[in-house]
């Protein structure tokens, strides 16, 4: 055991395979990184537009003990000093989270060590954790390529969602919208970008669906800026991408922020906090920032860029808290593509 | 010398322990169910009843391919993460090569192992016994079975087919081969994990971090790929 740490430290390893990125982190006592290694495939996906299932299954096997290795190198500890290996069961391509899941419990069993699944979108919400300590009740504006939630929590381990997408997530809308404007994979971060340097000046549908529900709907908004640029190209008119982009980023924010913001006055909320891929967006961070300073009863919190992307900091974060409310995996855990997220008591 | 093998390559689910000259433990199943379910829990329930902790392991020896991708890869990635973190020597084996070794020992002519590999192709390769040494004499491939059958036609020697994909390519060597042709038993078409074992044992040893599954196919996407950029090279 090494010199910096007390008999009572916890110490949990997090394995991430549920996407293009291979992860592997160690985190102290809930909340301190002592590891944190990501292997992203992204440029092999980039050639394809998009990430292949089997390509990305094949370059987890290829990556997974060596950013093990590293991620055990970085902390500077052996497998004795590990209360708990975290990894998530899903959701994500299924064949991608069996070589985390895989491999989670052949080192678990290799080192009798308690093994913990995850849920991916837990752990984007305990990214925040890493930043600063969770206020209860929560709640947490999950944005990614797949995920568009409202999670509601009253304590650790309790995630309730109140809202959800009915169609694509806020992240396939920027991916699909990207590809109109003829923007390379990924999309997103193009489109945040354009959007800067634009005007949100070309009228766009907003899905405020009925009253009270704070579900999310982005397919509309998704047509109507591809009926955009074909009704303009069949007029010969040309559009300004960054206008296009500015009006679409900002159809999507003003959504998002306003659900977010009734959610957290209905729910008499103390701490708001932004989480998942599309967290990365600068438009959407100013834009609670802009909103939240109005409500100063409930804290915002906004994890660095390196929190909001995929990575095994969060899991390890999320699976710590799991650990300590007796939550374990046995051997026969699986990987869930479909995995919904659950109320932990 | 305790060795512990993993073979998820395909249906057939084996783990076997070979402890020195001495096979101790050895688990088969041939259902249609889910490998990143079982073999964990098959692993553990195995040395738990052969009386062993991981840490007795000195090596791990795992069936690296062909077969169904995500199984290939269940068990390599299980495969790869025990040695590496145990620590111990790492060694992949044929996966065609295993069921060769399960049936064909005794046998005087050549030996085709038999995985289906979907619209009439199958994965193969070809085997034989020498002086108590398995041989590869063609080494494995993807092949359509009816060019297979041709094949083996021309070399006139006794074929020993085996695996429980044979079934569904069982006419098409028995029209081509005629009496050229032997199939083994029902209870020879599984793996054996044992034999994986004992062929494992004395092969070289693996790199741990740059091992990986033998798919023998690109996948689908890098074949497409690659096929495009040919074209528009010639273009
Ligand atoms: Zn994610």
């Amino acid at each position: 055991m090494g010199e910096f740490m007390t008999n009572k430290d916890q110490l949990i390893m997090g394995i991430e395979t549920s996407c293009d990125e291979t992860a592997v982190a160690i985190i102290k006592n809930g909340r301190e990184i002592a590891a944190n290694v990501v292997a992203s495939q992204i440029e092999s996906h980039k050639r394809f537009g998009g990430v292949v299932p089997e390509i990305a299954s094949r370059h987890h096997v290829e990556q997974i003990t060596i950013v093990l290795e590293e991620a055990l190198n970085q902390a500077n500890i052996s497998y004795e000093d590990l209360s708990a290996i975290a990894v998530t069961e899903g959701p994500g391509l299924v064949g991608a989270l069996l070589v985390g899941v895989n491999a989670a419990k052949a080192v678990a069993f290799a080192h009798g060590i308690p093994l913990v699944g995850v849920h991916h979108i837990a752990g984007h919400i305990y990214a925040n954790r890493l930043v600063t300590e969770m206020t209860f009740p929560l709640l947490s504006l999950v944005v990614s390529g797949g995920h568009t939630e409202l999670v509601y929590m009253k304590e650790h381990g309790h995630f309730e969602v109140i809202g959800e997408t009915r169609d694509d997530a806020a992240g396939e809308a920027y991916d699909k919208v990207a590809r109109t404007l003829n923007l390379p994979y990924p999309g997103g971060p193009h489109i945040d970008r354009l959007a800067q340097e634009g005007e949100p000046s070309i009228s766009l549908p907003r899905a405020w669906l009925e009253e009270g529900s704070y579900d999310f709907s982005f397919s509309g908004l998704k047509s109507a800026v591809i009926n955009t640029v074909h009704n303009a190209e069949q007029r010969g008119e040309k559009i300004k991408p960054e206008d296009l982009a500015a009006s679409f980023q900002q159809s999507v924010i003003d959504v998002l922020v306003t659900k977010t913001s009734k959610a957290a006055k209905e729910y008499n909320i103390k701490q708001v906090l932004l989480a998942g891929g599309v967290a990365a967006n600068k438009g959407l961070r100013k834009a609670l920032q802009e909103e939240f300073i109005k409500l100063p009863e409930c804290e915002l919190v906004i994890p660095p860029l390196s929190l909001c992307t995929d990575n095994a900091a969060m899991i390890a974060a999320a699976g710590s808290v799991l650990f300590e409310k007796g939550i374990q995996s046995t051997m026969a855990l699986n990987a869930n593509p479909g995995l919904d997220i659950t109320i932990h008591n | 010398m305790k060795l512990l093998s993993i073979d998820t390559s395909n249906y057939a689910l084996g783990v076997a322990i070979l402890d020195g000259d001495q096979v101790i433990g050895e688990y088969i199943t041939n259902i249609k169910k889910n490998h990143s379910v079982r073999v964990m829990p098959a692993i553990e329930t195995l040395m738990k009843d052969c009386d062993m902790k991981p840490s007795d392991l000195s090596k791990i020896v795992v069936a690296e391919g062909p077969g169904s991708y995500t199984g290939v890869r269940i068990g390599v990635t299980i495969a790869k993460t025990l040695a590496w973190t145990l620590n111990i020597p790492l060694t992949g084996v044929s996966s065609l090569e295993v069921l060769a070794a399960s049936a064909g020992r005794y046998f005087e002519g050549v030996i085709s192992p038999i995985f289906d590999a979907r619209r009439g192709q199958i994965y193969t390769g070809l085997y034989q016994f020498h002086e108590g040494k398995l041989i590869t004499k063609n080494k494995d491939q993807l092949i359509l079975s009816k060019y297979w059958a041709a094949e083996l036609k021309e070399r006139s020697e006794k074929v020993l087919f085996i695996g429980n994909d044979l079934l569904l390519h069982k006419e098409t060597f028995e029209g081509i081969n005629g009496t050229q042709a032997v199939f083994a038993e029902i209870t020879e078409h599984n793996p054996r994990p044992a034999e994986l074992a004992l062929l494992g044992r004395d092969k070289e040893v693996e790199d741990i971090h740059s091992f990986v599954p033998n798919y023998i196919r690109l996948a689908e996407a890098e074949a497409n790929w690659i096929k495009a950029n040919k074209e528009k090279i010639r273009k």
